[in-house]
Order: C-alpha cells, then sequence, then structure tokens
C-alpha cells in the first residue's frame, strides 16, 4: 500500500510540475490543482498508514498509536484543502480577468 | 496606563490579530462606498495596533517572552501565540507602516477598486498573526491570510500589468505554499509535533532519529520562506508584482519579504540552533543571501522604471538581511534586526514617493493604467478632486525642494548613508562581523564576502538611485510645482521623521535589536516560556476536570 500511494503522490507531483512549466493559464491551473493533491496526500500519509484504524478515542482500547491512526495529519490535510481549494479559485478569476484583458491565455499576455 | 497594561496582559498579546480581523469585517459588512468611514475605521485600527504594538515591544523588552493560549489547553495540545523581542518588533514596523499605507491611500488611490481597506486589514492581520504565532502550520495559515490579502491588494487598481503580474505572483505562491506544506509534513512526520519550541527542544537531543529525514525537510521549509523573501534564483516574481501594485499597497508589501526573513529567523536560531542539526544550511544562506544583494542592486542599476528599481531595492535590502543571517552570529543579527526597520521604511517610503513624482511628472493626467480611477467613476459624497482642491492641497512654495530633499533623503536611506540609521545598521553589522573575526582569530573568509557585499551593493543602489534623483530634478523642462496633500504629506514626513528620530535614538534601539537577538540565540526563555504556559482554570463549578 505504501508503494502505491508513494507511485501516486509522485505521478501526481510530476505531472503538476510539468503542467506548472507550461505556457498556457489553463494547464497552470490544472498543474497547480494537481501539485496540492500531492502535497494533501503526502500530509494525509505522513502519519504512517493504518488500516481499518480510528482517529478517535474509542472506550476499551488503550489511547497510543499503536492502536489508533495519527488524527492531527487529518486535521492538517483538511486546513490545507480548503486553503488550496480558495487559492485555486482566486487563481481561476484572475486567470479569467486576464483572458479577458490580453485576449490570449498565454501566461505572458501575449502571444510567442 | 501601567495598570490597564498589567490587567490586560496576556490577553494583549491576539489584540493585533483580533483587532485588524473585527474592523475587516465592520469595513466588509458596510459594503462599498462610504469610504470616509472607512479610512476613519481604517486608521483607528492601524493607530490602535501600533500602540499596542509598541506597547508589547516595551513589555516583552521589561518581561521577557510571553506565552499565550488562545483555546486555554495545556502546551504540547495548544497552538500558541508566542511574543518575543523578534516579534515585537516586526508588530510595530507593521503596524508603522500599515498607518501610513491608510493615510496616504485615503488621499486618491482607495478609489481606484473595491474593498481597499478590508484587504489592508486582512493583511495587517494576516502579518501580525505570522509574526506571533509559535506553531509552524499556524505559520502556514497566517502566511495564506496574508498572501490573500496581498493578491487583493495587488489587483486593486485593476489594469493589464496588474491583472498579469498577479498570474505569475498567484502561481508562484502557491507553489511556495506547497513547498511550505511538505517542509511542515516532513518534520511533523519525523518529530511529531509542530510547535516551534517542541520541535527546538526535540530537534537539540543528542541522537535524532532520520536526520537526513529533517534535514530535507528543514531545507524545503527553507526553500518555501527563501521564495517568499525573494531570494536568487527565487524572485523573479517580485519585480513586476511590486512595480505595478498601487503604491501604497507596494508601500505594504515592502514587509512582506521579510517575513520571509523572520521565518527564516526562527527556523535558524530555534529549530537549527544546537544538536546534530546545527548551523544546518548557514553558509548556504549566507551564499544566496550575498548573491541576491548584489544580482538586486545589478537590478536596480539596469532598470529604466523607477518602481521596478524601486521593487529591486526592497530585494537588497532581504538579501542583506539573508546574508546577516548566515553568519549566525548572535551581534551581526542583533545589527540586522536594527538595520530592517529603516531599510523596510525606507523602501515603502520610495515608493510612496515615486506615486507623487510620477503624478507630478504627468502633469494633470493621471497616465497609470487604473481604470476605474477616474474622476466620472468618483462618488459625489467625497470633495477630494483630481485637479487638486486648494483645500487638499498644500500649496507651499518649495514643494519641489520639499519633494527632491525627501528623494534624496530616501536614497541616503537605502543606500547606507550617513545620517541615516541604516548607515549605523550597516556600520554596525561590519563592526559586529570584523568583531566575530577578531574572536575566532581564524582568517574567515565568509566576513570578508559578507562585508564586501554589504559595501557594494550600497555603493551600486547610491549610483542607480542618484541617476533616477538626477533625471527627475535636474533633467528637467517646464512643469508645475507638485501638489502634495496633507494625507499624503503627513505619512511621508511621519515616516521620515521616525527614520531621524532612529537615528538620535540609535544606542537604546541598538541595544534594544541586540536584545531581541541574544533572546534568540539564548533559545531557552522562548522555550520555557511556550511549553510552559499554563491553562487558566475554567470559572465553572467543573473546571479542572477533563
Amino acid at each position: 500500500m505504501e508503494a502505491v500511494l508513494a507511485l501516486a503522490i509522485g505521478v501526481l507531483t510530476g505531472s503538476g510540475v510539468w503542467l506548472l512549466l507550461r505556457p498556457r493559464t489553463f494547464q497552470l491551473v490544472l498543474g497547480s490543482s494537481l501539485l496540492s493533491y500531492a502535497v494533501n496526500l503526502f500530509i494525509f500519509s505522513i502519519g504512517g498508514l493504518a488500516v481499518d484504524k480510528e482517529a478517535i478515542l474509542v472506550d476499551g482500547i488503550p489511547a497510543d498509536l499503536n492502536h489508533y491512526t495519527d488524527p492531527l495529519p487529518q486535521a492538517l490535510v483538511l486546513t490545507a484543502i480548503v486553503i488550496g481549494f480558495a487559492m485555486t479559485a482566486l487563481l481561476l478569476v484572475i486567470i479569467l480577468a486576464s483572458r479577458g484583458m490580453t485576449g490570449t491565455d498565454h501566461v505572458d499576455g501575449i502571444e510567442p | 496606563m501601567t495598570w490597564l497594561v498589567e490587567s490586560t496582559m496576556p490577553h494583549l498579546i491576539v489584540a493585533p490579530v483580533l483587532l485588524a480581523m473585527v474592523s475587516a469585517a465592520v469595513m466588509l459588512l458596510m459594503g462599498e462606498g462610504r469610504r470616509t468611514l472607512k479610512v476613519v475605521i481604517g486608521l483607528t485600527s492601524a493607530l490602535l495596533g501600533l500602540s499596542i504594538s509598541c506597547v508589547l515591544l516595551a513589555w516583552t523588552h521589561q518581561h521577557g517572552v510571553v506565552a499565550y493560549l488562545p483555546g486555554n489547553w495545556p502546551p504540547p495540545f495548544e497552538i500558541e501565540l508566542a511574543l518575543d523581542g523578534l516579534s515585537a518588533l516586526m508588530l510595530v514596523l507593521t503596524w508603522t507602516l500599515g498607518t501610513a499605507a491608510v493615510l496616504f491611500a485615503s488621499a486618491r488611490w482607495h478609489r481606484a477598486g473595491v474593498h481597499f481597506h478590508p484587504l489592508m486589514q486582512l493583511q495587517l492581520m494576516g502579518l501580525s498573526g505570522a509574526f506571533l504565532t509559535a506553531d509552524v502550520f499556524n505559520l502556514f495559515v497566517f502566511f495564506e491570510i496574508l498572501l490573500a490579502a496581498s493578491y487583493g491588494l495587488l489587483l486593486h487598481g485593476s489594469g493589464k500589468a496588474r491583472v498579469q503580474a498577479s498570474v505569475r505572483y498567484v502561481a508562484v505562491n502557491l507553489t511556495g505554499s506547497s513547498l511550505f506544506l511538505v517542509g511542515a509534513a516532513i518534520i511533523y512526520g519525523v518529530t511529531g509535533t509542530l510547535n516551534m519550541a517542541e520541535l527546538s527542544a526535540r530537534l537539540s537531543g543528542s541522537s535524532v532519529a532520520n536526520r537526513h529525514l529533517i534535514d530535507a525537510g528543514a531545507a524545503i521549509l527553507a526553500v518555501a520562506f527563501l521564495l517568499k523573501a525573494g531570494a536568487w534564483p527565487l524572485n523573479f516574481w517580485l519585480s513586476p508584482a511590486y512595480a505595478s501594485a498601487t503604491p501604497p499597497a507596494a508601500a505594504m508589501f515592502a514587509i512582506l519579504t521579510k517575513v520571509g526573513v523572520y521565518a527564516l529567523i526562527r527556523l535558524s536560531t530555534l529549530m537549527l540552533a544546537v544538536g546534530p542539526v546545527a548551523g544546518f544550511g548557514a553558509d548556504v544562506l549566507l551564499g544566496f543571501g550575498i548573491v541576491t544583494a548584489l544580482l538586486a542592486a545589478l537590478g536596480t542599476l539596469g532598470s529604466q522604471s523607477a518602481s521596478v528599481q524601486a521593487s529591486w531595492v526592497v530585494v537588497v535590502s532581504a538579501g542583506t538581511l539573508l546574508s546577516a543571517l548566515g553568519l549566525r552570529d548572535e551581534k551581526v543579527l542583533g545589527s540586522s534586526l536594527f538595520y530592517l526597520v529603516p531599510s523596510t521604511i525606507g523602501c515603502s517610503l520610495l515608493f510612496l514617493l515615486l506615486d507623487i513624482i510620477q503624478r507630478w511628472r504627468a502633469g494633470t493626467t493621471v497616465v497609470d493604467e487604473a481604470p476605474y480611477l477616474n474622476a466620472a467613476l468618483e462618488s459625489q459624497d467625497i470633495n477630494l478632486d483630481e485637479e487638486g482642491e486648494p483645500l487638499f492641497t498644500m500649496p507651499f512654495p518649495a514643494s519641489t525642494a520639499a519633494l527632491a530633499l525627501a528623494f534624496l533623503a530616501c536614497t541616503l536611506l537605502l543606500a547606507g548613508l550617513p545620517p541615516l540609521p541604516t548607515f549605523i545598521g550597516k556600520a554596525a553589522m561590519l563592526s559586529a562581523a570584523m568583531g566575530s573575526l577578531v574572536a575566532h582569530s581564524n582568517g574567515d573568509g565568509r566576513v570578508w564576502l559578507f562585508s564586501a557585499a554589504l559595501l557594494a551593493s550600497g555603493l551600486l543602489v547610491l549610483v542607480s538611485l542618484m541617476r533616477t534623483g538626477i533625471r527627475i530634478f535636474w533633467a528637467e523642462a517646464e512643469r508645475d510645482r507638485p501638489r502634495i496633500r496633507a494625507s499624503e504629506g503627513v505619512p511621508l514626513l511621519a515616516l521620515l521623521g521616525l527614520t531621524g528620530a532612529l537615528v538620535v535614538a540609535a544606542g537604546p534601539a541598538l541595544s534594544l535589536a541586540n536584545a531581541a537577538a541574544r533572546s534568540l540565540f539564548e533559545r531557552r526563555p522562548y522555550i520555557e516560556a511556550v511549553l510552559g504556559a499554563r491553562p487558566r482554570p475554567s470559572p465553572s463549578p467543573m473546571g479542572g476536570q477533563r
């Protein structure tokens, strides 16, 4: 499972970086979205992968990380998702404005 | 006054954040228009925040580091705020610039688009929070708040240049935020904590497992901070963005690069100070700082537009601070903290001055590209007229000379020449660096490189700003006297006066900065204050039972 997750994060990061370096604004948005997915998965996995374990204390089960999954990365990733989502929305608005003002979807505002 | 501070004290720490947040919310509820009222609210909030910051600075100088538990949980679980000399210093600087920017914008620029004043308050909120927080992830959240506000402020006024610069600015900073998250996640994964004081305590343990992961995490985090600080080669987004921003917004942006520097100071002195990770990356920081300062100084020399020049000067200042941090010397850091204050004020001052100068050179018609800033779209209840009502312009005879003198003072300030405080800061940095050379008595090339870069970048900035000054003030055709409104003149004079005050009070100010640096290098006061903070007992009868 670790290998699958690592591969997924790697593929997402690679595609994200490649798209970020492309000259069109839509590719920029997709790239930053993919990159933020990769980062979110990375944060999620940093507490260690645990199958079928809860993040919230249950009566009768000793309160240590052998019996639970680490809840903090889940809280962190929630915050990161929300912020990343808002920033991507803002980027979309700016890109639309740029498209309207320059008449092109090139990041430099002029066709090369 | 004293009893008021005493009685409110642990709670006063969170006041700058709350003050800005509440005033931004109130102004947002008021909707569009009613700009006079918004100026009053914004200015009141800024002045109040400035006085609170000054009180906090005095308090922390007297009592040392104080931590605050906003959620009243015991320390390892609480997301804490902590106030020490460095954060108090940065708070005072932030709110000083905020006050000047709000007042300056009230002359004209806040009419160039919607929601200038709420955005400015949110910017101040994000900055205050970033300087106060003692938690790495909370630092990320405040970074995002100040960045979101800065996106809005950069777009304020609209126009093609600003929107184009925003695309890059937002894209680069989104990527930087991703790096920040990756770095913070790695550090959490290895150490199991994000509280800066606890991180510091854990990393200083004699044997740290996964040493390489910590190095990687710290390096990725540092790259994110270097990006915000405008370090070469991650700073090509900066000058188009700052040069195209509206002048009051650009004046506020002058401190944004210092947030990156601040975060790097925290990272170096708290987390990478002792134990196996001690001194990690110091030489890299020094090298990148020197290259940044020199290349940015060349940037000022090579740019034709004065606003672009001003934005490169911001980078010179950040590069100088980074290289001073890279020396990892307590005295050098103390002097660089003193240098930080007037040099940031100088950058803001330059952006504000250039606005008046550009308007004067353009004559009565304003050529800057701000589609919503023209007389036809202005609401009727505002009696500030674009042509300059006699009531609001200051028709004093020597206004050209005053403007030229202000520009000259600004040039001297940014180049670091006597008698201005940046000179004292640079001299103190040089003397501290040379002192460390004598103390260690091994011909250390790093100190010489640092000193040479400091002097060379100052010279380049001096040459390029002098050239601009000659072009603006000496090679002129017939032109009217510049019209300066009272609300523009007052913040300019106040900022200039503040640098003058820093010369007069250079001794106490320098010792304040040195005390802040000493407490950073001691680490123990910060760690003890943050980890030793105790929650207050609950007033309810169930209090204390958890």
